[in-house]
């Protein structure tokens, strides 16, 4: 029955994400270098990475992801050295925290946060906005979960948890 | 295993036959519904049913007819809308072998279960005097669950038993989905003073030996609250021949609709319980300071009730008893079993709870291997077929079966075999469209 809409919906680029899990911790994510209080700033580490770390739960399936990222510097300048996840969940929520790593990895907090924002903007806009895929890259293939309102939970869940586990270290 | 509910019937009743489910379906009219270009394949039943038209008209009559106040007011609306209310808790309460006084309304079953541990709660604060001083609990005391207990069954129990310095024990399930009895001889103990139990699994399926639980609890004076909700609307039910104290069921899971629960009560235990809710229209006489209570079941029904709501579970009910509730039962035996028999068959797939044979009620949970429940039930339902995915309710027993979501199919009075088959051969195609093999 294979429909054109699932397969919008699932593009291949997804499938593969969700299999490949690109900077998923097959163990548990080690002890913090640094304790992290929620949303308060940290002090660095020895080495100078502050390192940031979040743990978001959907509550309507149970997927869960921990996304934990080292940043050089600070503010919108500070630089994206380390991301790591590891997570359970639908294909989506899986696919999405890899290319998540793909897509921040080595690039500054401000133009993460940029493509967080027009990553939301997407996925919130049902259906009706063509995703950039210049600035996008393989996060524009998200596109049709818009159009599942049910799933946007879903295709955010690690976009959320990089959210929070990065403001507080790159004050 | 010793089977729970009246057994002559389940024994001797004829299944619905499929021209029979034909004609029923045609009283549902979002049957017709269709989804992503596909019939509707609604197989989420054991979450809400759908209803049939004499609810829904029963409900609307209601409002155009004798909408006003129950329980007050003189005039002719008034008297007409309570005895309407008032004979639609005698209809729910002949369909489950209770006495019409024995039955309280409640917004839902989590309410109703909630109601009696709240009505524990406040005697156990000395409230209801000594008439209530059995109801006390204290440190030292134990209630008991399952581990395959709804959320609604466990954390209002949870909550009790911080409340008041009680233990929470459970009865461990087993690998097959069935409750460890060996173990519950052990946890069920002369501390225990209450053991609330499922009576069939919203997940696995599972009917639990009513009457081998009711015996241990009997045996150590402990009350008994049976969670009725996925059993009263599939199976014929006598709580009376039951025994068990407490039963909570849910109007919108048997054709009824939301906003209407039941909770079922021994008539000797209302009469001495301190009610969960206060207000208007359960007392006798007020003065500033003290307030003297109704009779139950007036007593626990504080404030305005779910008067439209009450009637249509009352022609909900008189819909199932037309159809019959063994004949309904033994249908979804039939669907159930073709159900797993097919699950069994597809790679990959593996069924939570006991297998083809134990005592089951028409529904399925299941893993697919590779695969997580979301994106089965978005496939599913792309083809227009409903299921619930997660962890429905039941993350405790999730843990035990060690997964943390599943995909659960339901089957009620207006499944067809032809909805089932389809099920079954949209899910053959979910693990190679996710690139799963097998």
């Amino acid at each position: 029955m294979t429909s054109t809409a699932m397969q919008q919906l699932y593009q291949q680029i997804i499938l593969d994400h969700a299999k490949a899990r690109h900077g998923a911790s097959a163990e548990a994510l080690p002890p913090l270098p640094t304790r992290l209080s929620a949303a308060a700033s940290v002090d660095p580490a020895p080495d100078g990475l502050r390192v940031g770390e979040s743990h978001q739960v959907n509550t309507t399936c149970g997927d869960e992801v921990t996304v934990r990222v080292g940043v050089r510097g600070a503010g919108d300048e500070a630089v994206i050295e380390t991301f790591a996840w590891r997570g359970d969940g639908c294909s989506i929520s899986l696919a999405s925290a890899s290319v998540l790593h793909d897509t921040v990895g080595g690039v500054t907090v401000g133009e993460a946060r940029a493509m967080l924002d027009l990553y939301r903007e997407m996925l919130r806009s049902r259906g009706t906005i063509e995703p950039d895929e210049e600035v996008l890259g393989d996060a524009a293939a998200f596109s049709g979960v818009s159009r599942y309102p049910a799933r946007v939970k879903c295709a955010m869940l690690a976009w959320v948890a990089f959210e929070a586990a990065v403001l507080p270290v790159a004050e | 295993m010793t089977v729970s509910a009246p057994l002559s019937a389940r024994a001797t009743a004829r299944p619905l036959k499929d021209e029979e489910v034909a004609r029923i379906r045609n009283d549902f009219p979002i049957l017709e519904t269709r989804v992503n270009g596909h019939p509707l394949n609604y197989l989420d039943s054991g979450a809400t049913s759908q209803n049939p038209v004499s609810v829904m008209e029963a409900e609307q009559e209601f409002y155009e007819q004798r909408n006003a106040a129950v329980h007050r007011g003189a005039h002719t609306l008034a008297f007409a809308a309570t005895e309407a209310f008032e004979a639609a808790r005698a209809t729910v309460a002949a369909f489950i072998g209770a006495r019409t006084d024995e039955i309280v309304w409640t917004s839902n079953a989590t309410e109703a279960v909630n109601l009696v541990a709240y009505s524990l709660s406040n005697a156990s604060l000395g409230l209801g005097g000594e008439a209530a001083k059995r109801f006390r609990l204290g440190a030292g005391d134990e209630i008991v669950v399952t581990e395959m207990e709804h959320h609604a069954n466990l954390i209002p129990w949870q909550q009790l038993a911080l409340r008041t310095g009680a233990t929470l024990r459970f009865i461990p399930v087993q690998d097959d989905g069935t409750l460890d009895l060996a173990a519950a001889g052990t946890v069920v103990g002369t501390r225990t003073r209450l053991l609330a139990f499922t009576h069939a699994s919203n997940v696995v399926g599972t009917i639990n030996p009513v009457a081998e639980l009711v015996a241990l609890a009997r045996a150590v004076g402990a009350l008994v609250l049976l969670d009725a909700c996925q059993s009263v609307p599939h199976l014929p039910v006598d709580v009376a021949a039951l025994d068990v104290d407490f039963a909570v069921f849910s109007g919108h899971k048997m054709l009824g609709p939301t906003g209407i629960g039941v909770l079922y009560a021994k008539a000797e235990l209302l009469a001495d319980l301190p009610p969960f809710l206060t207000g208007g229209s359960m007392i006798t006489t007020v003065d500033m300071h003290t307030a003297e209570f109704l009779a139950p079941p007036q007593r626990f029904e504080a404030g305005t009730q779910r008067i439209s709501q009450a009637i249509a579970l009352a022609a909900a009910v008189d819909y199932l008893t037309e159809t019959g509730m063994a004949r309904i039962e033994a249908r979804e035996a039939q669907l159930g079993h073709r159900l797993l028999a097919g699950l069994s068959d597809i790679p990959g797939v593996r069924v939570l709870g006991p297998g083809l044979g134990a005592e089951r009620i028409g529904l399925a949970s299941f893993d697919l291997a590779g695969v997580h429940a979301h994106d089965v039930g978005q496939y599913l339902d792309e083809a227009g077929i409903a299921v619930r995915v997660g962890h429905h309710c039941a993350q405790p027993l999730h843990r035990r079966l060690g997964v943390t979501a599943s995909t659960r199919a339901s089957t009620y009075l207006y499944t067809t075999t032809d909805e089932v088959d389809q099920f079954l051969a949209t899910l053959r195609e979910v693990a190679p469209f996710f690139g799963v093999r097998s």
